[in-house]
């Protein structure tokens, strides 16, 4: 058999264009704690960790019942800041403004010319300007198209010696509480809020949100205090760090998209069933980068939609597999593998919008074979936010 | 009875003609957890570096080459609900099927225990 652990993520696309591995601030706490180290959006990342507690199921099962500490630290953190840079984030976002108060980071949506997703993010309002977290494998070229998209006298900074660590899970709030200080409880961040706080003597942007579906928190603080920061919350009792692999099956579990698999510039908003990210201001007024095919689906509909799967038996099906309707192909697998929550498999799929309706029966093509599925609604575990 | 190794991690316990085919103990260290196996029917001709036989773990599906070629005999029944067998006992009670040798020269290529033990030391 091929051992394919050596790389997590075979369609990365930035491996060919960077070959050269990075690491981040936590690449020793990581070894020392028996990450499995693999290549991730040009860095090395714990796919999972070896030893008591570890591998993916484990991990995953354990941020589900007790409190996951992810290392995140590949992502971009962004700020955007200079006179005007409201109404220029507007026209290059979908996102309104006007009525994101600050600190409550809110969903957004990087799109070209065509209405394609370039990006996922987050935008927060903080006082001097904002704060945006993209995804690692993506942060070079949105760098690259908000720079050139941007007015020169906006000023972008990558905020490359800040880490991020998201901690994730029902006991999350516990543990957190236990070990922070600030001007307000932790307990005034309910989901979609956020604010400073003291973490082991460090100043830390603390949001209460994440990508598990469970309640929990990201956490930014200073490159060369995140060892100390992520050994404070593993000493814990109901904290573990988690690698990427339970990261990537408790996101799927959560019906939430990733970039590069769910999302690409071939997807558009409506498409993807991201229609919320587009501000309700923004449908009457337009103005952003691919307003007249949004504006356009939004009120004549999408030919194809994304959906979650659920597969009876044990055998998963992966991304790229094609998916039938009484023998015609009508779409493709962009997500899929093994939900330890739910025991059997589950995937998403875009499909063509006359089979994307719950409970209609499809095939997935696996290996010559057709595994039966039907459309559910996503979550496929329910979402346990902090309301 | 001897046993055999390749570089692809498969293992064959050979007893006269028959052969019983699984994964190493450090293949599936590698896989992580397993949640599915696709396994050979019985009656099924396989060319020694043919894929009959396909693990599922979390992260990703992986083939299993035929260390030999043959006729399948058998598969693990044990496997369909328990995959994580190959996990907790990949070198004897998470074996994965069973086959005749059809030409069994074919074994002259594989590594004994020790060169396998030395191979994976070198990895």
């Amino acid at each position: 058999m091929k051992l394919v652990s050596d790389t997590y993520d075979h369609n990365d696309k930035t491996l060919a264009d960077e070959p050269e591995v990075l690491t981040l601030p936590l690449d020793a706490w990581h070894r020392a704690r028996q990450g499995r180290m693999v290549e991730f959006a040009g860095y090395w990342m714990p796919v999972q960790y070896d030893g008591e507690g570890g591998g993916i199921i484990a991990e995953h099962l354990w941020t589900r019942e007790n409190a996951g500490l992810f290392d995140v630290s590949h992502m971009g953190q962004l700020f955007i800041s200079g006179e005007g840079a409201e109404a220029a984030l507007e026209a290059v976002l979908p996102i309104d403004l006007a009525s994101l108060k600050p600190f409550a980071p809110r969903y957004s949506l990087l799109l070209d010319d065509e209405g394609g997703i370039l990006d996922d993010l987050m935008v927060t309002r903080w006082r001097e300007g904002f704060y945006l977290v993209v995804n690692g494998a993506t942060k070079w070229d949105d760098i690259g198209h908000l720079r050139e998209a941007l007015p020169d006298d906006i000023t972008l900074n990558h905020l490359e010696d800040t880490a991020l660590l998201a901690l994730q899970g029902p006991k999350a709030f516990a543990a957190l509480e236990r070990v922070v200080t600030g001007e307000w409880p932790l307990s005034a961040l309910t989901f979609m809020k956020g604010g400073r706080f003291m973490l082991a003597g460090v100043e830390a942007w603390i949001s209460r949100s994440g990508y598990t579906g469970e309640d929990g928190f990201e956490i930014a603080v200073p490159a060369d205090a995140a060892p100390a920061v992520a050994e404070l919350l593993c000493q814990q009792a109901e904290v573990r760090p988690i690698g990427l692999g339970a990261r990537d099956s408790l996101r799927l579990e959560a019906g939430l998209p990733l970039y590069g698999h769910d999302l690409s510039p071939e997807t558009s908003p409506v498409e993807a069933d991201l229609a919320f990210a587009i501000n309700k201001r923004r449908r009457a007024d337009g103005g952003f980068p691919g307003a007249k095919r949004v504006l356009g689906e939004l009120a004549a509909g999408a030919p194809r939609r994304r959906v979650g799967l659920a597969l009876e038996g044990r055998q998963a099906a992966r991304e790229g597999a094609q998916v039938f309707h009484e023998n015609k192909a009508v779409g493709v697998l962009t997500s899929g593998g093994f939900s330890p929550s739910l025991g059997h498999p589950i995937a998403m799929a875009y499909v063509e919008t006359a089979q994307a309706e719950p409970g209609t029966a499809l095939e997935i093509e696996v290996r010559g074979r057709r595994l039966p599925a039907r459309v559910v609604p996503m979550p496929f575990v329910p979402h346990r936010y902090y309301r | 009875m001897s046993r055999y190794f390749t570089q692809d991690h498969e293992w064959i316990e050979i007893d006269g003609t028959l052969g019983t085919v699984g994964i190493t103990d450090y293949a599936q260290g590698q896989l992580g957890d397993i949640t599915f196996v696709e396994l050979p029917e019985a009656g099924a001709a396989v060319t020694k570096g043919d894929a009959p036989c396909v693990v599922d773990s979390v992260k990703a599906a992986s083939d299993v080459y035929a260390p030999v070629s043959g006729t399948v005999t058998e598969a693990n029944a044990a496997l369909a609900d328990e995959p994580e067998l190959v996990n907790t006992d990949a070198e004897v009670g998470g074996w994965l099927f069973r086959l005749t040798l059809s030409d069994p020269s074919e074994l002259d290529g594989l590594m004994d225990r020790a060169a396998y033990d030395a191979y994976v030391a070198g990895l």
